[in-house]
């Protein structure tokens, strides 16, 4: 018996959330007296071996082919279903992303599982194990376990931190038969120059209602790009119109946990909080001293966001021009 | 062009949730609505068939009576809703919901199935692709644009990073993300016409889904309230002063820049 960690690529671009499940998964293996395999699957990706061989897993799959070059439901849940039947892991484990919630259940149902999404939080009882994973966006939390033979489970980004591992990594190919899929991807579209994703971002600077348009987003931006920050946004200005629903940040957008959120204008709304309470430090900038948003913040300035914003983009300028001189 | 909308009924995104004594969630004062990305999936299809002709049904598997959410498509232009009575299966067993959905549909005359992403209350986000698998139906998760031309359909899909653009033949199934459309809200005229229509309920049994069919393969062992996270300082004094206040605090203290 065995740990399975899909490691997500896109773009020949590990997710960042993939290296943490790698990590994961080999100290749970080590504490269980278990082996943790790797698959990777892609086109041209062997350059990827290096990065994750560092959090020592005992093997890595690739299964390197051109057909595998974009992700495609179908193809590439043959390979993951081929691995798990030849694997027959205890534990399949995967970064929680739009890729894995389309990929893990339909691997899911076919092979007779179970599976937790978006779990945050491991837990080993007499070697039972357990997951935790939010439910109503955070506002509660629910543990459960996995009651068949192989147990698929993604993990949230930002909360397994992954630590460096020295393990004999024993590479070896995967080889799959792939068809030409019913659902084809033709293309695959990412802007250039967007700065960090936001689920995966260390850092985010998100904009609400009080920015009162669609340009003070450029305000927004111009701070993200100085922390090398992710920009998000609350639901009302993304219904507004200001910034596109890829942005937003709570129940109905993106759940994220950074180490430190920004919040400018944004009155802190229960389905905002919802979407970033869990955020290591979170500093509101806003106008209304009763806003909602104080409440949660570790630290708050009570001011126009017009006025506050450029003095800390004046200080961290100032900041990086005596570093650099 | 018939389009089938599988719904599930949610508490409202502003609901408070808090445990009864118990410790289950306790839902006596909670206001029920249609989960925010099936009506995404409902608009979608109302439009779809007011461009192709066609029908659109709503389907709902659940445990409790999903009346109120179904009545809800019926007004925004649903032609006909169904109650697949799931008794008592768990809550949190996708798979479950996912084989009566299965066991239905495969009675049933369509051309899409339509979905939303998740669901906001368990945000578990498996049943499109476990009801795709039980039907061999391809699927694209987390759709923001639909365009179908002669059966050929043209989707993109959100990603983290970007989207995708895919391609696939109908009968297929759908998951709606935000910002495919801005759902209409119904005039009261067909909110009153809703309430008189009938809702068929169809039971697990009538379905014929076998006991093994019913063999959970997750268990809720616990909910837990997380808590409460506690305001920090206000940083006082001029903009000049409260603002390197917290870029100290930032840098030496927290080390989060």
């Amino acid at each position: 018996m065995s740990i399975l960690v899909f490691a997500e690529q896109r773009d020949k671009k590990l997710r960042k959330a993939a290296i943490e499940a790698v990590s994961k998964g080999r100290a749970l293996a080590e504490t269980l007296g278990k082996r943790v395999t790797v698959l990777l699957v892609g086109d041209e990706i062997s350059d990827l071996v290096d990065e994750i061989k560092k959090y020592g897993p005992h093997e890595i799959y690739l299964a390197d082919s051109p057909d595998l070059a974009l992700y495609q439901t179908e193809t590439y849940a043959r390979v993951l279903e081929k691995m798990v039947k030849e694997l027959n892991p205890s534990l399949v484990l995967m970064a929680n992303s739009v890729m894995a919630r389309d990929l893990a259940p339909r691997v899911a149902q076919r092979v007779g599982s179970g599976l937790l999404t978006d779990c945050v939080d491991i837990r080993l009882d007499n070697g039972a194990i357990s997951f935790v994973r939010p439910i109503y966006a955070g506002k509660a939390l629910v543990r459960m376990k996995i009651t068949t033979p192989v147990q698929f489970v993604t993990l949230r980004a930002n909360v397994f931190p992954p630590e460096e591992a020295s393990n004999e990594t024993e590479v070896r190919e995967l080889d799959v038969a792939t068809e030409v899929p019913r659902a084809k991807t033709l293309e695959l579209d990412i802007p250039p120059d967007q700065g960090p994703e936001l689920t995966g971002a260390d850092i985010i600077v998100s904009g609400g209602r009080g920015l009162g348009n669609a340009k003070g987003f450029a305000l927004v931006e111009k701070l993200a790009k100085l922390f090398g920050a992710a920009v998000g946004a609350s639901r009302s200005a993304v219904d507004a119109g200001w910034k596109d629903h890829q942005h937003q940040v709570g129940q109905t957008g993106k759940v994220v946990s950074p180490k430190l959120y920004v919040a400018l204008g944004i009155s802190g709304a229960i389905q905002h909080i919802a979407g970033m309470g869990t955020s290591k430090c979170i500093v509101a900038i806003n106008k209304d001293p009763e806003a909602n948003i104080f409440k949660v913040a570790d630290y708050g300035i009570v001011g126009d966001l017009y006025e506050v914003v450029p003095v800390i983009i004046d200080h961290i300028e100032k900041q990086g021009d005596l570093e650099a001189s | 062009m018939n389009i089938i909308v599988c719904v599930k009924q949610t508490f409202d995104s502003e609901a408070r949730i808090l445990l009864d004594p118990k410790g289950l969630i306790d839902e006596s004062a909670v206001k029920f609505i249609v989960n925010p990305y099936e009506e995404y999936a409902v608009e979608e299809a109302i439009v779809l068939t007011e461009k192709n002709g066609g029908q659109v049904t709503v389907v709902s598997a659940s445990c409790q009576d999903p009346s109120q959410a179904l009545r809800q498509c019926l007004a925004m232009g649903a032609g006909r809703a169904v109650w697949l009575d799931c008794g008592q299966a768990d809550f949190a067993d996708s798979h479950i919901y996912a084989e009566a959905l299965g066991k239905w549909l495969n009675t049933q005359d369509y051309d899409l199935i339509f979905c939303g992403k998740e669901a906001i209350d368990d945000g578990m986000s498996e049943l499109p692709s476990r009801l795709a698998e039980i039907l061999d139906l391809p699927q694209v998760n987390t759709v923001s644009s639909v365009s179908i031309e002669d059966g050929k359909t043209t989707v993109r899909r959100d990603i983290e990073e970007g989207c995708e653009v895919i391609e696939l033949n109908l009968p297929c199934l759908l998951s709606a993300q935000k910002g495919l459309n801005d759902p209409r809200y119904p005039s009261m005229r067909r909110i009153l016409q809703a309430k008189k229509v009938r809702i068929e309920r169809i039971t697990l049994g009538d379905l014929g889904v076998s006991e093994e069919d019913r063999v959970p393969f997750v268990k809720i062992e616990e909910y837990l309230i997380p808590p409460a996270r506690q305001g920090g300082r206000i940083l006082n004094g001029t903009h000049q002063e409260a603002v390197a206040e917290l870029l100290r605090e930032l840098g030496d203290e927290r080390r989060v820049i």
